[in-house]
């Protein structure tokens, strides 16, 4: 069972961050607002995956403390765009105002079945989040953001990209770890 | 939230309306940009004068904007329009219809953005199915008022969306990767009716326009 974790503060933004992501899983997943996230929720999950949220919702910024579980769990973890700034964060990273949005060029090395080379994505942030515990997998090309890192020891992984508008087969990889 | 709808009078933007109503959020206003250019990177064209009336039965403000349509500078041209109605309706964010077109999409979030606006698209990435029957689902009466994309022909003009439609988009989308949204321009829409109308709009009229080889536009005459 796949947990996915909605940032959104809007419930309307969930049609748009959320939804996607639930049409690539497909089946075997539920949705939790993350104030929601218990711990039966966390034992249930095998896997959990923390989607983005509109640029203008920064409330999870507030809230931190309610993803401490992250530093434990032991299964696999994809966060992507605010879901990637909340993992790095966690892991005493450090957030800095980082704009994209539309198509961007990515560099890639071998990353969660994305073949290594450069590819196009699809960002919408202003703000991206890197910590020192990370391994970078892409970048985007002229370099300006750390695309897809993973944790140097645990299978927690973050892109700073929406791969459910563009490379949806990384989310569907992820899934079938 | 307050908000601001990207009205075009099809049923993309009337369907994120009624989302949005549905979760609590107040429409202040819709926000429809008239272009000369009806190749248009960014706005629908076909009946847009019809949103008057559109707002009308549905009792919102209309905002108008105005655009030579030059690809860039129509940008300017919405901005304009979405910083009038922050300033008269204090909207708090945008809605809009995009379903899988990141041209638009990115360039109204760096508009919000640059306005200091929430951006809301609540058919981002949906299927175009599952959405099509959404609309039977929720009795909107939408017809097609413009087709322009080989083999959509005259034939297919004010025919409305329902079961049959769905079937034949269907067949076109498999055999020549017709977006059964129209969401690349392929067809356009007009909302006859649906639950956010105080009432009923009469078609008393309509008139065929050939504008290309597979370029057809539906006038409606409405009261």
């Amino acid at each position: 069972m796949i947990l996915i974790i909605s940032l959104c503060k809007e419930k309307l933004h969930e049609l748009e961050f959320v939804k996607p992501i639930e049409k690539i899983v497909g089946k075997n997943y539920f949705v939790k607002n993350y104030k929601e996230v218990g711990k039966a929720d966390l034992e249930k999950a095998e896997k959990v995956i923390i989607p983005g949220t509109s640029l203008k919702d920064f409330e999870y910024l507030d809230n931190l403390d309610q993803f401490s579980w992250i530093k434990d769990f032991s299964k696999p973890v994809l966060g992507i765009c605010a879901g990637s700034q909340i993992i790095h964060l966690i892991f005493s990273g450090k957030l800095v105002n980082d704009v994209e949005m539309g198509f961007v060029n990515s560099t890639f090395g071998n990353f969660l079945g994305i073949k290594k080379g450069e590819h196009k994505v699809y960002a919408l942030h202003n703000k991206s989040a890197y910590s020192d515990e990370f391994d970078v997998y892409a970048e985007s090309n002229p370099l300006h953001s750390y695309h897809a890192t993973k944790h140097c020891k645990k299978e927690i992984y973050g892109v700073l990209f929406h791969s459910e508008v563009l490379n949806p087969e990384l989310i569907e990889n992820f899934v079938n770890l | 939230m307050k908000l601001g709808v990207l009205f075009s009078g099809g049923k993309d933007s009337v369907y994120s309306t009624y989302l949005a109503r549905k979760e609590g959020h107040e429409i202040a206003c819709l926000i429809s940009i008239f272009s000369e250019n009806k190749e248009s990177y960014m706005f629908h064209t076909p009946n847009i004068k019809m949103v008057k009336i559109q707002s009308e039965v549905m009792d919102i403000p209309l905002i108008i904007g105005e655009s030579k349509g030059e690809k860039e500078k129509e940008l300017k041209d919405l901005e304009n329009a979405i910083h009038e109605a922050k300033n008269k309706y204090k909207i708090e964010g945008i809605l809009t219809g995009a379903i899988k077109s990141v041209y638009q999409a990115s360039r109204i979030q760096e508009i919000c953005s640059k306005l200091e606006l929430e951006c809301f698209n609540p058919l981002w990435q949906k299927d175009e199915f599952d959405y099509l029957n959404e609309l039977l689902e929720n009795n909107f009466k939408v017809i097609v008022v413009g087709v322009f994309a080989y083999p959509l022909d005259e034939k297919w003009l004010f025919r409305e969306i329902n079961e049959g439609f769905i079937k034949d988009i269907l067949k076109l989308n498999k055999k020549y990767k017709i977006h059964p949204a129209g969401e690349g321009g392929e067809y356009e829409t007009f909302v006859v009716s649906c639950p956010l109308y105080k009432r009923g709009l009469k078609i008393i009229d309509k008139k065929i326009v050939k504008e290309g080889e597979n370029s057809f536009r539906g006038e409606l005459f409405i009261e």
